[in-house]
């Protein structure tokens, strides 16, 4: 081999290579993030802005989109704006220019919240008990465990729309229907299929030989699931969880057709800001703008595991 | 430290009996080798003691109490698997410690610490007792997974093949160590291998399992100079013994019955002579010794002779037999 070979070896790429490659992957983010970065813009556009066209590029910021979706306003003649006393914060100040007044906040904090404890709560639920029957399926000797975890996944090829009319009848009968815990357990069953047949794929990968030396070591089965198993299973464990909550977080047929009121999660909510005083699109991107945030920082936080998890333990030797 | 006994200890997989009505019993202090090649039921027979398998048929007792239905954890055994033994998240000294804070034997944080450092040096593991478990070398992990056993001062010791993955140094090294250690605990031990070398240095009985069954159980030199059956002398002895039919070399007379001749290189004289019965095939130099391949009417055999004779391949030599080994028809061993 020369020596101009052996600089370019097998196992690192080289320089140019590796500027090739990062250029494309640069590009391919810039080109996913578009959509993203034009709902940012549209947020902090005034609504003539939003919708004039061509669309425009430079445009003053404004915070009318955020203050249009914490807020309900009614409009009021410029005489009586005029009599107010001075305006007390941006908001206000906005609104009055539309001769709008403040008069409450709108639903979106408690939609919103609605949205983080379903999400995160199904997650967890669907975490919990994926791990468990995973773990079951690969220790131990189920019978039928392949019809069984087919019958598992079976539940996650119908489409939402065509159980959902069983499960509003069911749901009113039970009294889940429009209730945090309906969609909790909801997006739980649904999540489980996917959380069992993820984790049984790690935890496959751990070798029994831990569990055994656990419990010769004077550890029960539960004790060394508990000590030696899920220390080692965090990585698929993460993995999982992060696909849960985008599902349980983005969720929309299910959503929109069982809740209504005081259940209602976001992504049904924020199409209807724009119903409240025309073509308020900024507030709709303002909605849509805080309702990536938490998962975003969910996925930045465990975003460690998720890479490694994304091989499906194929990182283990 | 206590003995252990197996009665009639049967276990099944599917159709393969993979231990079959074993009996054995270890003394209190003793380290008893069990022999075999792979599938003899080596393995299992060392999860049957440790409750991680049970036996479809027999008893199993240490220290005198029937170990029917104890969970591993309540055996009071300690193990050292062939691999994947070491706790990956955590460091050495957390692997160390795991079996003296199991909820079964809940220590104090002083005697804990005092008993891994003193286990630590004996295993010559302390300058890396805060690494991760997977940043060490193959012989460090195994050190490791021998330490966390000796933590304990359990009944008894099973040890699954510790050694077999490590380069022969390091092997030889450790087979020594091991050894020490053992005697200088007193402890029980049984040692599962299929190294002949492993079984020949550290037994003090060594058992040789076939097909799930005990085929014989004695000391090392019983076990070599007295093999039961035709099996057991095969599994020791380097060269492989030579399996010859009868008449084929002079000898002393062969017993009556005999079907084989087994014959080490110390059952083989040779002599130069150029018209002797057999012919030097080829010569493997092994520096302080050669391998010997020689040929006699159709048979090959294989022996050591000293680096100097003078031999070349292609020469005619005499063998003669030297109170060999002679088995049966049905493979045991005649009293020669």
């Amino acid at each position: 081999m020369s020596s101009a070979n052996a600089a370019h070896s097998v196992v690192e790429p080289s320089t140019a290579s590796k500027r090739v490659a990062a250029t494309l992957v640069i590009l391919y983010a810039m080109i996913t993030l578009v959509p993203l970065a034009w709902i940012f813009l549209t947020s902090i556009k005034s609504p003539p802005d939003s919708i004039s066209y061509p669309p425009k590029l430079v445009f003053t910021p404004s915070l009318e989109g955020y203050c249009n979706l914490f807020t309900t306003r009614s409009r009021q003649t410029p005489e009586y704006i005029a009599a107010l006393p001075p305006a007390e914060g941006v908001c206000d100040a906005v609104s009055r220019e539309r001769n709008m007044v403040i008069v409450g906040p709108s639903n979106f904090l408690p939609r919103f919240a609605n949205s983080l404890i379903i999400a995160f709560g199904s997650t967890f639920l669907a975490v919990l008990l994926g791990t468990l029957a995973a773990y079951g399926f690969s220790r131990f000797r189920v019978p039928l465990a392949d019809d069984l975890l087919f019958f598992i996944l079976s539940t996650r090829m119908m489409p939402p729309i065509a159980v959902a009319i069983p499960i509003y009848l069911m749901y009113r009968q039970l009294g889940l229907s429009d209730t945090a815990i309906g969609m909790m357990l909801l997006y739980t069953a649904v999540n489980v299929s996917l959380a069992v047949w993820l984790l049984k794929g790690f935890i496959d990968e751990i070798p029994r030989e831990y569990e055994e030396a656990a419990m010769i070591d004077g550890y029960t089965r539960l004790q060394a699931f508990r000590k030696v198993v899920l220390p080692q299973a965090t990585t698929g464990i993460a993995a999982t969880a992060i696909f849960c909550l985008i599902f349980a977080w983005n969720e929309y047929a299910f959503a929109a057709l069982l809740t209504s009121g005081s259940a209602q999660t976001a992504p049904p909510f924020i199409p209807t800001i724009i119903g409240e005083g025309g073509q308020d699109w900024p507030a709709v991107a303002a909605g849509t703008t805080i309702f990536l945030v938490p998962i975003l920082v969910f996925t930045v936080l465990l975003r460690k595991q998720l890479l490694r998890g994304i091989t499906f333990g194929a990182v283990r030797k | 430290m206590a003995d252990v006994t197996l009665k009639g200890v049967t276990k099944i997989f599917g159709d393969k009996r993979a231990v079959d009505s074993l009996d054995l019993s270890i003394a209190d202090g003793e380290f008893v080798v069990l022999l075999g090649p792979t599938g003899a039921g080596k393995t299992t027979t060392l999860r049957l003691i440790a409750g991680l398998e049970k036996p479809d048929a027999g008893s199993i007792s240490i220290a005198g109490r029937d170990m029917a239905g104890l969970s591993p954890a309540g055996r009071d055994v300690a193990f050292v698997f062939q691999q994947y033994s070491l706790y990956p998240h955590l460091t050495v000294y957390e692997n160390l410690a795991f079996p003296l804070r199991s909820p079964a034997r809940r220590m104090d944080g002083a005697t804990v610490d005092a008993r891994v450092r003193q286990v630590a040096r004996m295993v010559r593991i302390d300058h890396k007792l805060e690494n991760r478990a997977t940043r060490l070398s193959g012989g460090e992990m195994q050190r490791v997974a021998i330490g966390r056993a000796l933590v304990r001062r359990p009944a008894i010791y099973l040890m699954d093949e510790p050694l077999s993955s490590l380069d022969a140094k390091l092997r030889g090294e450790l087979r020594l160590e091991l050894k020490r250690i053992q005697k200088e605990l007193g402890s029980t031990l049984l040692y599962v291998t299929h190294d002949q070398i492993e079984a020949m240095t550290m037994a003090d009985r060594i058992g040789i399992l076939a097909e799930g069954r005990l085929a014989q159980i004695g000391t090392p030199k019983e076990i070599y100079t007295n093999p039961a059956n035709l099996h057991v002398a095969a599994r020791l002895g380097q060269p492989h013994i030579n399996l010859l039919p009868p008449e084929l070399l002079p000898g002393a007379p062969v017993p009556a019955g005999t079907r084989t001749i087994g014959a080490r290189t110390e059952h083989l004289e040779i002599a130069r002579s150029g018209a002797g019965n057999a012919e030097v095939d080829w010569i493997e130099h092994l520096g302080d010794q050669n391998h010997l391949h020689i040929r006699v009417g159709g048979h090959k055999l294989i022996t050591l002779a000293d680096a100097d004779l003078p031999v070349s391949p292609g020469e005619r030599i005499s063998l003669t037999l030297k109170n060999p080994l002679y088995f049966g028809q049905d493979g045991r061993r005649l009293a020669g």
